[in-house]
C-alpha cells in the first residue's frame, strides 16, 4: 500500500482527495459524511455575507444518454449565516482533527472586510483559507470573485490583506476566465499565497430550450451566464495547471481542480504538477462515495508502478509539456489498420476524407472489404485511431527512420 | 355448433400467450439504444437490407429526436417498413450484419428502433409522403401484399393513377393474412395499407382476376404489376389427406389472426408438417393457443429443417417435440383425423396419434394462371421471368415478390416492388429515376491531395 497522505502547502491529511468549495460543502453535517466515506479534505462552502439565490440554479450538458458530463450552477456563495457556519466549522474540525477543513473565503473588496473574516474564522481551528477569486457568476457583478481574480493586481493585494492577518496557509483559488493564467497564478505568488488551486468554472451558457426558447436553467422566463464545470472542462483545466507548473518564476503548490471523476483523472493532474485535488461536479452526480474507488484505484496505481507515495508522481509530466516550437519535426507516425479487429463499421475512412487526409481506401480481404491506409498520404494526426470503436483495430506505428531531432525553432534559428 | 375443437385456455391466458415477442421501446430506451449506434459509413447493417434502408441514418434520427426523419427514411427505402420492423429475420439481415455484433456480441436492436420510428409516424394517422402530381398513366396492381403495396407507393408518389385488385377482403396479402400474430398484428399491415390509400392508390377488394379482368386490365391500364405471391399448399398426395382435421397452416394463421381465439380450430394433440419458418408459426401458435402436445414432423434432417435457426430456437421454447427424418405415409381416421401413419428413416412404419395435422409444406405455383391468364413466361419452377427492370416476357407486364422469386421474406417483395415502379415508369416516360435504396454504390473515393504534406 502506497502512502496517499499529503502535506499541501503545510495542510495535512489523509489522502490528497479533497472537496472543492461549492454544494456538496454547504454544511457541517454534509462534510462530516464526505470524511466518513474517505474525503481527505473539505473546502467549505464560501463564506461571505449571505446571499438569496434563485431557483432554478443548475443546468447539466449530456452526450447522448450519458447525463452531465457538464455541469452549470448560477448558485451564489453560502445562504447561511456566518455564525452557524463558524460553529459548524469548529465543530466539524474538533471531531475530525486528522482531516483537512478549509475555509473559503470571499467578502466585498475591503481591506478591514477581509481581514475581519479571516480573523473570525481562523478562531474555528480550520486549516487553511482558500479566497474565492473565481466565481464567475453573480458575485462577480457585485465585484467579487471572478472580478477580483481577473485583474493581478487586486489579486496580489487582497492576498496581501489576508496574509497580514492569516496565522494559517492561504491558498488562492484563480478563475479560468482569463486569457493566460500566469499572470494571475505569479500576482497569488507574489501577494504571499502559500498555494494557489484552479481552475473555478468558467463563464457558458449551458443550452437553450427549443421549445420555450428559453436558455438554461430557466428563471421565471430568463437566464443568466453560469460557472461551467464537469467532465468537459478537465482538458482546460489541465493545460491551466502545466501552464502554471511549468513556469519557472511560479513555484507555490497547486491544487488541482476541474472535471476530475476518477483516480485516473487526479493522477492526471498531479502528473501535470498538481500537490492534490479537489473535487465537486462528480460529488453532485453520484455523491460522496465515489472517493471510495478514488483512494482504492491510486493506491492500485502507485502500487503497480512502483511508487511508495502519492507525492512522487506530483510534476513528473510537468517537463513533458512544452511549446510547439520545440516538438519534434522528423518523427514521424502512420495509421494502420489491424483487420483481424476491424469491425468494418468505416468510421476511419469517411473521418479521413472528410475530416482529414484523405488517406483511407478500401481492400478486399478475404472476401471481405477492409479499410486501408494508404502511407504515402497518410499524415499521422490520429484521427481514424480516435473515432475506431473497436481497441486495437488501429494503431499510430513509427516509420521515422530514428535520425536527428529537429524543431521548429531549431529549423527557423539555423536559416 | 359449440366447438370442442377448439383452445381449452381462457382468453387472458391466450392474450398473454400472444403478446409481441418484440414490444414497442419505451422513449428512454430508444435513446439509450440508438445513441449506442456507431454511425457505421457504407453501413453493414444497410448493405445486409433487402430495402438498403440507410440504417445508421434513421437511428442517428432517433437520437436526436427527430423521429419523423427518422420514420420518413425508412419509409422512403421500405413503404412496408413497419412491417418489416416486426417480422423482418433481423438476426441473419441487419442486426446479423451489425458491427457492434462483431464488437461486443450486441447488434443495436434496429428492427425495435424501426419500430419505434414507425409507429410513432403511424401512431398519427399522418400522411407520410405526398402523392406526386397526376402524369395521365395508370397501372393495375394484382396483389396487394408487400410487392403490391410498395410498388403501388412509389408510383402514386410519381404521379400515377395507380388501382391494386386483391382477391381477398383486405388488403395486405401475407403481412395482413400470414404473419404470426405473436409477431405482428393486423392492425400494423392495415396502417401501411392507409398509408398508400392517402396516396390516391384504389383498392378494390374481394376481387379475383381471371381471364375476363385480365383482358380488361390489359386495355384498361398502361401497364401491369404482378404481385400475386404464390399459390394453395401443396398437396401431400397420401391417403387421409381429405380428413376432417387436415388444415393448411396459412389457413391456420389466418385464422388466428381473426383474435377471435374460441373459433380456431384447434386439436389438443397436433402434428405439423413441414420445417420452414411457417410450420414453426404454426406449431408455436397452436402451442399458445393452448394444444396440449405440438410436433413437428419433418421428412429430413434437423440441419436440413428450413426455417432458421432463431424460429428453431423458439419452437424449442414454446416446448414443440420434434421427429425428424419422418415422413408421413397416411393420415388415419375415420372421418376425422385420429393418427398419423410414418415411416422412420430406416423404412420402419408406425402410427403416432394425433386429432389435427397442419400442413406446412409450401405453396404451388400459380403457373397456369400466369401462362394462360397473363400470357407471360415462367422459369422451370414455376417463378415469372423477369428481368432486371422486372419486366416480364410482355414488356406491359412486370412482376415482383413470391411469385418472382419462388418466396421469400416481404422485405424482399418490397425491394421488387420498389425496383418494378422505376422500371414501369422507365418503359412508359422513358426517363430513369431511382428511389432510395434502390441500389447500393460502393462510396465515392475523395480525391487526395495533389500538394504534397
Amino acid at each position: 500500500m502506497a502512502d496517499l497522505t499529503t502535506n499541501f502547502a503545510g495542510i495535512k491529511s489523509p489522502n490528497p482527495f479533497w472537496l472543492a468549495s461549492a454544494p456538496p460543502t454547504n454544511m457541517g453535517s454534509m462534510i462530516e459524511r464526505a470524511f466518513d466515506a474517505g474525503w481527505g479534505g473539505a473546502v467549505w462552502k464560501t463564506l461571505g455575507e449571505p446571499i438569496t439565490n434563485v431557483s432554478s440554479r443548475l443546468a447539466g450538458l449530456d452526450s447522448g444518454p450519458t447525463r452531465l458530463i457538464g455541469l452549470n450552477n448560477i448558485e451564489l456563495i453560502t445562504d447561511r449565516p456566518l455564525e452557524v457556519n463558524l460553529k459548524e466549522m469548529a465543530e466539524c474540525k474538533r471531531k475530525y482533527p486528522n482531516h483537512a477543513v478549509i475555509a473559503s473565503l470571499m467578502v466585498e473588496s475591503k481591506k478591514e472586510a477581509w481581514q475581519e473574516i479571516t480573523k473570525r474564522t481562523q478562531d474555528t481551528g480550520c486549516d487553511g483559507f482558500e479566497l474565492n477569486f473565481g466565481c464567475p457568476h453573480g458575485m462577480s457583478e457585485r465585484g467579487m470573485g471572478a472580478a477580483m481574480g481577473q485583474v493581478p493586481e487586486y489579486t496580489c493585494m487582497v492576498t496581501e490583506w489576508v496574509k497580514e492577518v492569516a496565522e494559517i496557509p492561504v491558498i488562492v483559488k484563480l478563475t479560468p476566465n482569463v486569457t493566460h493564467i500566469v499572470p494571475p497564478g505569479r500576482a497569488a505568488q507574489n501577494g504571499g499565497a502559500d498555494a494557489v488551486s484552479l481552475i473555478n468554472t468558467i463563464n457558458s451558457v449551458m443550452g437553450v430550450d427549443v421549445d420555450t426558447l428559453v436558455p438554461y436553467p430557466n428563471v421565471n422566463g430568463m437566464a443568466a451566464h453560469g460557472g461551467y464545470c464537469g467532465t468537459a472542462v478537465k482538458p482546460i483545466a489541465l493545460n491551466m495547471v502545466s501552464e502554471l507548473a511549468r513556469d519557472a518564476e511560479f513555484n507555490i503548490p497547486i491544487s488541482g481542480i476541474g472535471g476530475i471523476n476518477t483516480w485516473r483523472d487526479a493522477v492526471e493532474f498531479m502528473l501535470l504538477g498538481a500537490g492534490n485535488v479537489q473535487v465537486c461536479t462528480a460529488v453532485m452526480h453520484y455523491g460522496y462515495r465515489i472517493v471510495e474507488d478514488m483512494i482504492d484505484g491510486l493506491n492500485t496505481y502507485l502500487d503497480s508502478k512502483g511508487y511508495a507515495s502519492v507525492g512522487d508522481i506530483v510534476g513528473k509530466s510537468v517537463n513533458r509539456v512544452t511549446d510547439w516550437g520545440n516538438l519534434d519535426l522528423n518523427y514521424v507516425v502512420k495509421a494502420h489498420v489491424n483487420e483481424d479487429k476491424c469491425v468494418q463499421c468505416n468510421l476511419c475512412y469517411v473521418a479521413c476524407d472528410d475530416g482529414a487526409h484523405q488517406s483511407f481506401v478500401f481492400r478486399e480481404t478475404d472476401g471481405k472489404r477492409y479499410p486501408y491506409v494508404v502511407e504515402e498520404e497518410c499524415v499521422g494526426c490520429n484521427l481514424c485511431y480516435l473515432v475506431c470503436p473497436s481497441p486495437g483495430a488501429i494503431t499510430m506505428e513509427r516509420r521515422d527512420a530514428g535520425g536527428p531531432t529537429q524543431s521548429w525553432r531549431e529549423r527557423t534559428n539555423g536559416q | 355448433m359449440a366447438n370442442e375443437y377448439c383452445t381449452p385456455l381462457d382468453i387472458t391466458q391466450i392474450e398473454r400467450n400472444f403478446a409481441e415477442i418484440n414490444p414497442a421501446m419505451s422513449v428512454p430506451e430508444a435513446l439509450q439504444e440508438a445513441s449506442r449506434c456507431l454511425y457505421c459509413y457504407d453501413a453493414p447493417c444497410m448493405h445486409s437490407c433487402p430495402t438498403h434502408i440507410d440504417v445508421p441514418g434513421f437511428i442517428k434520427r432517433i437520437a436526436s429526436g427527430n423521429v419523423t426523419g427518422a420514420a420518413k427514411l425508412i419509409f422512403d427505402a421500405n413503404p412496408i417498413g413497419a412491417s418489416c420492423a416486426r417480422v423482418c429475420p433481423v438476426e441473419v439481415l441487419c442486426e446479423g450484419a451489425c458491427v457492434e455484433k462483431t464488437l461486443v456480441k450486441k447488434p443495436i436492436e434496429i428492427g425495435r428502433l424501426q419500430r419505434f420510428a414507425t409507429d410513432h409516424a403511424l401512431s398519427g394517422g399522418k400522411q407520410i409522403f405526398e402523392k406526386g402530381e397526376s402524369n395521365g398513366k395508370s397501372v393495375a396492381i394484382i396483389g396487394s401484399g408487400p410487392a403490391g403495396l410498395s410498388c403501388a407507393s412509389y408510383l402514386a408518389r410519381l404521379g400515377y393513377d395507380v388501382t391494386v385488385y386483391e382477391k381477398r377482403a383486405k388488403a395486405g396479402g401475407l403481412d395482413t393474412y400470414g404473419m404470426a400474430e405473436y409477431k405482428m398484428p393486423q392492425t400494423v399491415s392495415l396502417s401501411e395499407v392507409e398509408q398508400v390509400e392517402k396516396l390516391g392508390v384504389k383498392f378494390v377488394l374481394n376481387s379475383e382476376i381471371g381471364e375476363e379482368q385480365a383482358g380488361r386490365l390489359r386495355s384498361g391500364h398502361d401497364a401491369i404489376f404482378l404481385a400475386t405471391g404464390l399459390g394453395a399448399t401443396n398437396r401431400l398426395g397420401i391417403p387421409g389427406e381429405e380428413l376432417d382435421g387436415v388444415v393448411d397452416a396459412l389457413a391456420f394463421i389466418e385464422q388466428v389472426k381473426t383474435r377471435d381465439w374460441k373459433s380456431v380450430p384447434l386439436g389438443q394433440n397436433v402434428i405439423v408438417l413441414g420445417a420452414g419458418n411457417t410450420a414453426i408459426d404454426a406449431v408455436t401458435q397452436a402451442k399458445r393457443l393452448g394444444a396440449e402436445k405440438v410436433t413437428l414432423v419433418y421428412r429430413r434432417t434437423e440441419k436440413d429443417a428450413p426455417a432458421y435457426e432463431y424460429e428453431m430456437e423458439l419452437a424449442r421454447k414454446d416446448g414443440i417435440e420434434f421427429r425428424w427424418r419422418t415422413t408421413p405415409v397416411e393420415i388415419l381416421g375415420d372421418g376425422r383425423v385420429a393418427g398419423l401413419r410414418i415411416s422412420d428413416s430406416d423404412g420402419t412404419v408406425s402410427d403416432i396419434a394425433c386429432d389435427q395435422v397442419i400442413k406446412a409444406i409450401g405453396q404451388t405455383k400459380m403457373s397456369r394462371f400466369y401462362n394462360d391468364v397473363i400470357g407471360i413466361e415462367t422459369d422451370e419452377k414455376g417463378r415469372v421471368k423477369v428481368n432486371e427492370k422486372m419486366q416480364t416476357s410482355d414488356a406491359k407486364v412486370f412482376a415482383g415478390g413470391d411469385c418472382v422469386n419462388g418466396g421469400a421474406e416481404a422485405v424482399d417483395a418490397s425491394q421488387m416492388g420498389k425496383h418494378a415502379a422505376m422500371g414501369i415508369h422507365e418503359m412508359l416516360t422513358g426517363e430513369k429515376v431511382e428511389f432510395a435504396g434502390a441500389i447500393l454504390r460502393e462510396p465515392p473515393k475523395a480525391p487526395v491531395d495533389p500538394n504534397p504534406h
